[in-house]
């Protein structure tokens, strides 16, 4: 049997054609296989934003905290800061004690007033290592904390204060820096879950 | 094409991409923005801070402990 080019040629298309539709077929069912991967992924991909949990209130800790939450703004993420126990300091504007228990009264009486007042972590030494270190760090140029806070508000840093250490430190909102929202654990995980930087501090 | 200048000696991490990043929104793209710091960690800073950005490092010079930069806004 012998065939023309023309037909050859024909031949030579039509088997190409087939092994190729063949080969397609397949991978073509891994991309739908794929997207169906990635849709059911698809409200797990992070955002570009940096969650905090700030539970220590010292000085430091919260310098560390703060610095983050700014820096991560700088770098154009969102920023989420959850404050608890400790970390509602960093929060506090006004101290009271009318309506409060006994218990209440005297924690509120133990607590710092606020940022300005905080201790440190380590060399407290009675409240004269904060002095030392705002000396320090005033000498250096360094922000201080209560610039950082006002700052992070300000850069539009997502504070949110937990109810429930609020209510075992007998913290009323009243207390807390006005533009503080108020939540749980569900709030905190939220964003967390969905934070491609995730610290607690 | 306007170029702005940004002093930020003296000034400790995290504040110079802070303003940095504070001047930047306020430019179009293809402006420069001069920058002059003094932080010893600027360099490294300043580095990830456009590779995280999408802006470019055009310039790095450092003499006397302080450092000058030329950024081109690019998004």
């Amino acid at each position: 049997m012998s065939l023309t080019e023309d037909e050859i040629t024909k031949l030579i298309d039509r088997l190409v054609e087939e092994r190729v539709s063949k080969r397609l077929a397949g991978v073509e069912q891994d991309l739908a296989a794929l997207r169906g991967m990635v849709k059911q992924g698809g409200g797990n991909v992070p955002e570009d934003r940096t969650t905090l949990v700030v539970f220590s209130g010292e000085l430091d800790p919260l310098f560390g905290a703060f610095t983050i939450a700014l820096g991560s703004v700088a770098m154009g993420m969102e920023v989420s800061m959850f404050f608890t126990f400790w970390g509602l300091n960093a929060l506090r504007v006004s101290k009271k004690y009318a309506g409060k228990s006994i218990g209440e009264k005297m924690v509120a009486a133990m607590l710092p007033n606020g940022p300005k007042s905080v201790p440190t972590s380590r060399m407290n030494m009675g409240g004269a290592g904060p002095i030392f270190f705002k000396y320090l760090m005033g000498q250096r140029n360094v922000e201080s904390l209560p610039s950082m806070i006002e700052m992070a508000q300000e850069m539009g840093v997502r504070m949110v204060a937990c109810e429930t250490s609020m209510t075992v430190m007998g913290i009323t909102r009243e207390e807390l820096l006005p533009g503080v929202e108020f939540g749980g654990v569900a709030t905190y995980l939220e964003d967390a879950a969905k934070s491609k930087v995730t610290l607690f501090i | 094409m306007a170029s702005v200048e940004l002093d930020c000696k003296g000034l400790n991490c995290p504040m110079p991409i802070v303003r940095i990043s504070r001047a930047m929104k306020e430019l179009q793209v293809g402006d420069h923005l001069r920058v002059e710091a003094s932080d010893p960690s600027f360099q490294s800073d300043i580095e990830a801070w456009v590779r995280k950005m999408g802006h470019d490092l055009k310039s790095f010079e450092e003499s006397q402990g302080v450092q000058k930069v030329v950024l081109e806004k690019r998004a």
